[in-house]
């Protein structure tokens, strides 16, 4: 807003936002009896799979149920599915800055702190699946040794944390100048808004491209992995986004938060028909071409040889997706009326998305393995321990995040 | 404290904040009972180990170092007096495999000499190789067992053995995010089981199953363990990192023959030298009915099995 209160402040940056990061922490530690129970519930549930991952670590990885058949399991099925709710938040993003639609400019940060929780679970569950997490370092550039451009996972280290410090810039500098009470000068966040929308787009691309790459998965090996990915994050995250702002209302009374919600209720409208488009085409290719190439479709929807630890899950997801759909297509999901309903369908919809990109997508790429041997996979205890704790340390990420700009979304900026 | 009266929490800060104290207390006391499991993990590990660099940034004084401090953590950990070498390729020699389908009869025997030689875990049963029992008439793996029991060999099956392949184009070393698998001059891809971080990402892509993970400390009686070892070979690995065949380089890249080949009771295995115009291999491979596993996929093995 103005030049003159910046340049009197200029020095005095390095001092005041940290003071600014102190206070927000403060305030966000303040709250109903509530709040604090829920934050006590989340903690307990930390501690849980901290103390559950500890245990991994010293006795090794023998503690999950996962094999050198399938040698990926919960972890990385929850990593995906974060991703892609990290890149759903960009659809707030994309009305607001792109459609220049004002009322979801005042909330849109709430999408940011979403994806700045899920890029922070997303690391968490890769750290967790790490065989040797005290080599660590042997992944950072210069210090390490990067296999870059070579491995897609040295694209997926990049593209994830340039897409949280993205997101960690923009949430800092807009609340910081709320808390300066000043106007933000767009030139330090527009640009930066503009490339986390591309940015969005690239953690799930990436990501895809990890699994797509390898000629000897069959299950992967398709070029709609990266559209399909990108079609269920942008029904999860918005999903997502879609109840937490019913809450946000409901516990805060925050107003301007229908029209966003109507918003996001359309975009999942397509994205979810979209998504189940996809699903079905590659059905079709798997199932009418036949031969090996469809073992792993088989059996996931019908098991394969008797076994069939996956067909509960996956006709689930199926069911849950194709309901999910149905409601949304109805227009009076969005009758403030039928606001639990479209609760339960945003739901129906984070769930099935979760259950497709996790039991759906990750473990039936490795069965039948590649000697087309068919060892299942549960996850153990454990693995859900360590699960739960991440999911915990997310919402509690989200939780504090959002009180933290709970000022800024009760006096929406004037334009 | 007072200068700053728009702050809602000035007013009862000494007592809400020595609420919030006690409580981040026991928060971070709680934490740190959840992780102490890690502090026994940490305990094991030296720091020299935490510190060591890739095995190719290694000078010749600190590769010594290092080998000197396996022998000794090899000695402590199982009881077993080891020397563990530092192979290298020998110019001018490119190691390939093949694999007699006419003659191989499925008795396993590679199989648990690979076991052996190796330093495998002994409760889990590891081994580098995979026999599959297959129909007559059939190269669809999707038709086969590994797991087949009784007396060998049965009518109307073949028996495929699957190992590392020694792929030309070796999916599983792109993948790697640290570099730490390569490919070596002679053909052979090996892993430094110092610097893997376990991510096993090669894992998920080497279309043969021809990588492990070592889930967890590898359990060998000090009376079992192979002596002889190489740094990049059949040491025994640390929990929580992938290994692989290696052709057996400590005893390949020394002038003998893998394990596996030695066991072999039928005369199904060959193994040599490609580069030399005047081996058996040579020879086979330039008059036999050649095949290669998974041919499409453009991995371009170093190991091909042929009928008579």
């Amino acid at each position: 807003m103005s030049s003159i209160t910046a340049s009197a402040d200029e020095k005095s940056h390095i001092t005041s936002y940290p003071k600014f990061i102190g206070r927000s922490l403060w305030l966000a530690t303040e709250g109903s009896f509530a709040f604090y129970a829920w934050m006590t519930m989340l903690t307990a549930l930390f501690l849980v799979g901290a103390n559950a991952w500890a245990n991994q670590v010293a006795g090794g990885m023998i503690g999950t149920n996962m094999t050198d058949q399938v040698s990926w399991g919960l972890y990385i099925a929850n990593f995906t599915f974060m991703v892609g709710l990290a890149a759903g938040g960009v659809m707030m993003v994309i009305p607001a800055y792109l459609y220049h639609d004002r009322k979801m400019h005042d909330v849109v940060i709430i999408g940011e702190l979403l994806a700045i929780a899920a890029i922070v679970m997303c690391l968490m569950f890769v750290v967790a699946d790490l065989g040797r997490p005290d080599r660590f370092w042997h992944m950072m550039p210069i210090i390490g040794k990067f296999n870059f451009p070579i491995s897609m996972l040295t694209w997926d280290v990049i593209v994830l944390n340039g897409y949280l410090i993205l997101n960690l810039h923009i949430c800092g500098y807009l609340l910081y100048m709320r808390f300066l009470g000043r106007q933000p000068n767009p030139t330090w966040y527009i640009p930066f808004v503009m490339l986390s929308i591309v940015w969005a787009i690239s953690i799930h691309t990436v990501t895809a491209f990890l699994y797509c790459g390898l000629g000897g998965r069959p299950f992967w090996n398709t070029a709609l992995l990266a559209p399909r990915f990108l079609a269920s994050a942008f029904v999860s995250g918005p999903a997502f986004i879609i109840v937490a702002m019913v809450l946000i209302k409901r516990l805060t009374g925050i107003g301007g938060l229908d029209q966003p919600i109507e918003t996001l209720t359309k975009i999942i409208r397509v994205t979810i028909l979209v998504n189940l488009l996809m699903v079905a085409s590659e059905l079709f290719t798997e199932f009418y071409t036949g031969g090996a190439h469809v073992s792993a479709a088989k059996y996931l929807f019908f098991g394969l040889h008797g076994k069939t630890a996956l067909v509960p899950w996956t006709w689930t997801a199926i069911g849950l997706n194709v309901t999910a759909a149905l409601l949304f297509l109805w227009p009076g999901l969005l009758r403030f009326r039928w606001r639990p309903l479209l609760v339960a369908a945003c739901c129906m919809a984070f769930v099935g998305a979760w259950i497709e990109k996790g039991m759906g997508l990750i473990i039936p790429g490795f069965i039948p393995s590649t000697l087309h041997e068919i060892v299942e996979y549960v996850p153990s205890q454990l693995e859900w321990k360590v699960t739960v704790g991440i999911w915990a340390f997310g919402l509690m990420v989200f939780t504090i995040a959002i009180k933290t700009a709970l000022p800024t979304l009760k006096q929406p900026a004037k334009h | 404290m007072t200068d700053k009266p728009s702050l809602p929490i000035v007013e009862n800060f000494s007592r809400r904040a020595a609420v919030k104290g006690g409580f981040a207390t026991l928060g971070a006391a709680a934490f740190v009972a959840a992780v102490s499991p890690l502090r026994q993990a940490a305990s094991d590990k030296s720091a020299a180990e935490f510190m060591q660099q890739h095995y190719t940034e290694l000078s010749p004084e600190q590769k010594a170092d290092v080998i000197a401090r396996l022998e000794a953590e090899t000695k402590q950990n199982y009881g077993a007096e080891v020397t563990i070498g530092d192979d290298r390729p020998i110019p001018g020699t490119k190691f390939v495999y093949a694999i007699n389908l006419s003659v191989c009869n499925g008795n396993g025997n590679c199989v648990e000499a690979c076991h052996k030689e190796n330093n495998h875990d002994r409760s889990t049963n590891q081994s580098y190789i995979r026999v599959l029992e297959m129909p007559m008439g059939t190269m669809d793996m999707e038709q086969g067992t590994t797991t087949y029991t009784g007396a060998v060999p049965k009518d109307g099956k073949f028996y495929l053995p699957v190992q590392c392949q020694q792929c030309d184009e070796p999916p599983c070393v792109d993948v790697c995010p640290v570099k730490a698998t390569w490919k070596e001059e002679d053909g052979i891809v090996v892993v430094d089981y110092n610097w893997c971080i376990g991510c096993r990402y090669c894992e998920a892509a080497c279309p043969y199953h021809a990588r492990r993970f070592n889930w967890k400390k590898p359990e060998v009686p000090a009376e079992e363990v192979n002596p002889d070892q190489s740094y990049l070979s059949n040491r025994i690995r640390p929990v929580g990192v992938v290994e692989k065949c290696t052709y057996c380089l400590h005893r390949t890249r020394r002038g003998k023959l893998p394990a596996c080949l030695e066991a072999c009771p039928t005369g199904a295995r060959v193994f040599g030298n490609i580069l030399d115009k005047d081996s058996n291999l040579r020879w086979i491979l330039e008059n036999k009915r050649v095949y290669i596993l998974k041919e499409e996929l453009g991995t371009k093995p170093a190991f091909f099995y042929y009928f008579d």
